[in-house]
């Protein structure tokens, strides 16, 4: 699956993995923020947030092509809607589409691989999410492959057993087969469920569940937050006095 | 001296009737290994879930001197530590050390020394490098050092392991012998691994049909009944 | 229909992010029964489930096939209060993880599959899951939720300045009704396996009498959000977006406030819906 490669890189080591998520989730905000309200000059200043993140991927050793690649799988969805504007006779709302959806992607990336997601969830909290929730997402992305697997065998052991009908003028059977090996998936998953609260219990889950706190802000954490912040906001006031 | 678990008259139905123990009578003595053998179905496991009050049937259990009922489960469940067969739903943190913390928090432990105790334990079971990884990421045989690491970290008085062996390879369930050799806890092993059983234990429970059938040394067990792959291919040429 | 990061406009994703966390916060709230954390694992499980799934090839004839997207399947199982956390949960991942829909479109992202199109999967459910129009419901249900949350998703599109000829519109349209109906043969062949294997699974559903409220809620909701679909083509509604740029002018008012608008016209169907039956069972 896709988020390997992301976990493989959010393990690294770097000057970047080694801030505070909060830091960087608050750098991300503000870099998403500046993208999404830029109106004027956008020729300019889409370059220039570029390298931006360019040189922040650079400093986080994370591989360019890779992390510039991962992003354009926003591209696909993005293209049609910039045909769709291309056709409406308004090529240049295209582009910027275009042009903000990439560097944001690419920004969420350049978090997401210098971040373990675990870390990455609870920094999130300070942010507003409700606990439960990230809690939710955390059990969500600790059995997100075991599930997965276990989808992927059903479907191939569904594929072999049921489908000599696998014409496709006739999809009844396999269709019947997909939506039982479904039916079973969930029930597995609940039945898990039920596992995972027995294991919990026998270790004196009373209801709540605490959190190992992680280490303090550090400064070297506020600076970064800072200067992170701050640079895009920068390039951007910069380009729009230049050009504007 | 007075048995560290003790067991009378126990009988448990499930849900839909089902009879599952059928007076089951039990003793773990401190610093003993017991070797629970028996068919699949036969009741071990659902026996092994009464001792720390995940299940509640009729008759006496006891751990320590206390009866396992709803005032005791707190402290019930500090003294007796299962790792449960499928180490995937026993490691349900998003890391390993958290995993291992998890229990300690739940005591009441600090996060500081919360994560030295954690860091201890792993260190015991030789998982100290696997501390930041997630569970998902681990062979069979480190996800289940993992949880007993857990397990351990909370200083039970009795350990109960459900299927160690079970998904591990030869080299692992030798490895996985000698870490269990040397935990100093009463421990009671559910197994069909006659050799770990032997290697491990001085005495074994044999269940059948929801009660002990038998207990005495894990030889005789084995002996009596039958109990071993001892299979010979017909030497009749084809 | 997950909206990337860049083309919502600010009064847009920005109003949606703030209608959203204190949504959120109530649903979560709502799902956690009492301030308990022992729900967390089985929704996290149940949120695996779906990307899982997702995986599932459903081949439905001619060589295509479909896939599940799960809202109303989770509302069908775990009540629509833990469904809307589970999807919250599912679209913080894929934006997080797999960089399926942006950060700050999320809100909006959350607003329309995960809190009003799990309310218009649950509607139907609701009001027939127990009678003899039980699998048209949940054919409905699960229609619904994928048409409701595709019309407003364009609909925030378009009064965000992406511009789309009337006829796109249609087609996309249509498009969603395809993918609606597939979600909704999908759902009811997941749902007919769980009660084979374990009916206990679904949430019961109170008796009703009459299914002409079962049909005039599902006529309602859909007659709203396609409703909201059109009137967010509205050409004096664009014209303004597009010249209004700053904070400090009407546009972003009008714009929000459309958003909002289209929004607040659908959960008020359902809401009302939800009262008048609630109404009738207390006679």
């Amino acid at each position: 699956m896709r988020h390997v490669v992301l976990e493989r890189w959010s393990r690294g080591e770097s000057c970047v993995h080694r801030r505070d998520p909060r830091a960087k989730i608050v750098a991300l905000i503000t870099f998403l923020a500046v993208v999404a309200t830029a109106h004027r000059a956008l020729a300019w200043l889409a370059p220039g947030l570029l390298l931006l993140l360019l040189a922040g991927l650079v400093l986080a050793k994370l591989p360019l092509t890779g992390a510039l690649v991962r992003a354009a799988l926003v591209v696909p969805f993005t293209g049609v809607f910039a045909l769709i504007c291309w056709f409406a006779g308004e090529p240049a709302l295209g582009l910027r589409l275009l042009a903000k959806s990439y560097l944001s992607a690419l920004a969420v990336i350049w978090v997401v691989a210098t971040t373990p997601l675990p870390a990455l969830l609870n920094g999130f909290e300070m942010t507003g999410v409700p606990r439960f929730l990230l809690m939710v997402c955390q059990f969500l992305y600790r059995y997100l492959f075991v599930i997965s697997e276990e989808a992927q065998h059903m479907s191939k052991a569904a594929a072999a057993r049921g489908t000599a009908a696998r014409n496709w003028t006739a999809p009844g059977p396999s269709f019947r087969a997909a939506a039982g090996a479904l039916g079973v998936l969930f029930a597995r998953s609940y039945a898990r469920a039920e596992d995972i609260h027995r294991a919990m219990l026998a270790r004196g889950f009373d209801g709540r569940f605490l959190q190992l706190h992680s280490e303090h802000f550090r400064p070297a954490d506020t600076v970064f937050a800072l200067v992170a912040s701050l640079a895009p906001v920068a390039v951007r006031l910069t380009v729009e006095r230049v050009v504007g | 001296m007075t048995p560290l678990v003790e067991v009378h008259g126990l009988h448990f139905r499930y849900d839909d009737g089902t009879a599952a123990l059928n007076g089951v009578d039990f003793h773990l003595n401190a610093g003993e290994t017991v070797a629970l053998l028996g068919p699949n179905g036969s009741g071990k496991t659902t026996f092994v879930l009464h001792l720390n009050g995940l299940l509640r049937g009729q008759g006496r259990v006891s751990v320590s001197g206390l009866t396992v009922e709803p005032k005791n489960i707190p402290a019930i469940r500090r003294k007796v530590g299962i790792v449960f067969q499928d180490s995937e739903s026993q490691l349900f943190m998003p890391t390993v050390l958290e995993d291992v913390a998890f229990g300690l928090l739940n005591r009441g432990l600090d996060s500081v020394t919360a994560r030295a105790r954690a860091a201890a334990a792993l260190e015991t079971v030789g998982m100290c490098a696997a501390a930041a990884r997630a569970p998902y990421h681990l062979s069979a045989g480190e996800k289940k050092r993992v949880a007993i690491a857990g397990i351990v970290a909370m200083e039970p008085e009795v350990l109960v392991l459900d299927e160690p062996t079970a998904s591990l390879d030869p080299p692992g369930q030798r490895s996985l012998a000698g870490l269990v050799a040397d935990l100093p806890q009463a421990k009671i092993l559910v197994t069909h691994d006659v050799p770990f059983a032997l290697a491990l234990c001085q005495r074994a429970v044999f269940f059948q049909a929801g009660r002990i059938a038998a207990e005495g040394p894990v030889e005789e067990m084995v002996c009596r009944f039958d109990w071993h792959f001892a299979f010979e291919r017909s030497k009749s040429p084809r | 229909m997950h909206i990337p990061d860049g083309f919502l406009s600010t009064p847009v994703w920005a109003a949606l992010d703030t209608a959203a966390v204190p949504a959120v916060a109530w649903v979560a709230r709502r799902a956690q029964r009492g301030f308990d954390d022992r729900q967390a694992p089985l929704l996290g499980l149940m949120g695996a489930f779906v990307f899982a799934a997702q995986l599932i090839n459903f081949p439905v004839g001619a060589g295509t096939s479909g896939h599940l997207v799960g809202a109303a399947l989770l509302a069908f199982t775990l009540g629509p209060a833990a469904a809307s956390v589970v999807m919250t949960a599912i679209l913080g991942i894929q934006a997080l993880v797999f960089q399926d829909g942006g950060l700050l479109a999320l809100g909006a992202n959350i607003v329309n599959m995960a809190l009003v199109g799990v309310l218009a999967g649950y509607l139907p459910y609701r009001l027939g899951g127990a009678g003899e129009w039980r699998r048209f419901s949940i054919f409905a249900g699960a229609s619904l939720s994928v048409v409701v949350a595709g019309c407003l998703a364009l609909s925030e599109l378009l009064i965000s300045g992406v511009k789309m000829q009337r006829s796109l519109v249609g087609i996309s349209l249509a498009v969603f009704l395809v993918s609606a109906i597939l979600e909704g043969v999908i759902t009811l062949g997941v749902v007919r396996s769980l009660e084979r294997i374990q009916p206990t699974l679904l949430q019961d559903s109170p008796p009703h009498k009459s299914p002409a409220l079962l049909f005039i809620a599902v006529a309602a909701v859909l007659l709203a959000s396609v409703g909201v679909l059109f009137a967010s083509q509205a050409p004096d509604a664009i014209e303004q977006l597009t010249d209004h740029a700053g904070p400090r002018s009407f546009g972003w008012l009008r714009q929000a406030g459309t958003g909002l608008a289209g929004l607040a016209l659908i959960y008020g169907v359902c809401l009302a819906i939800g009262r008048t039956v609630s109404r009738n069972r207390s006679v």
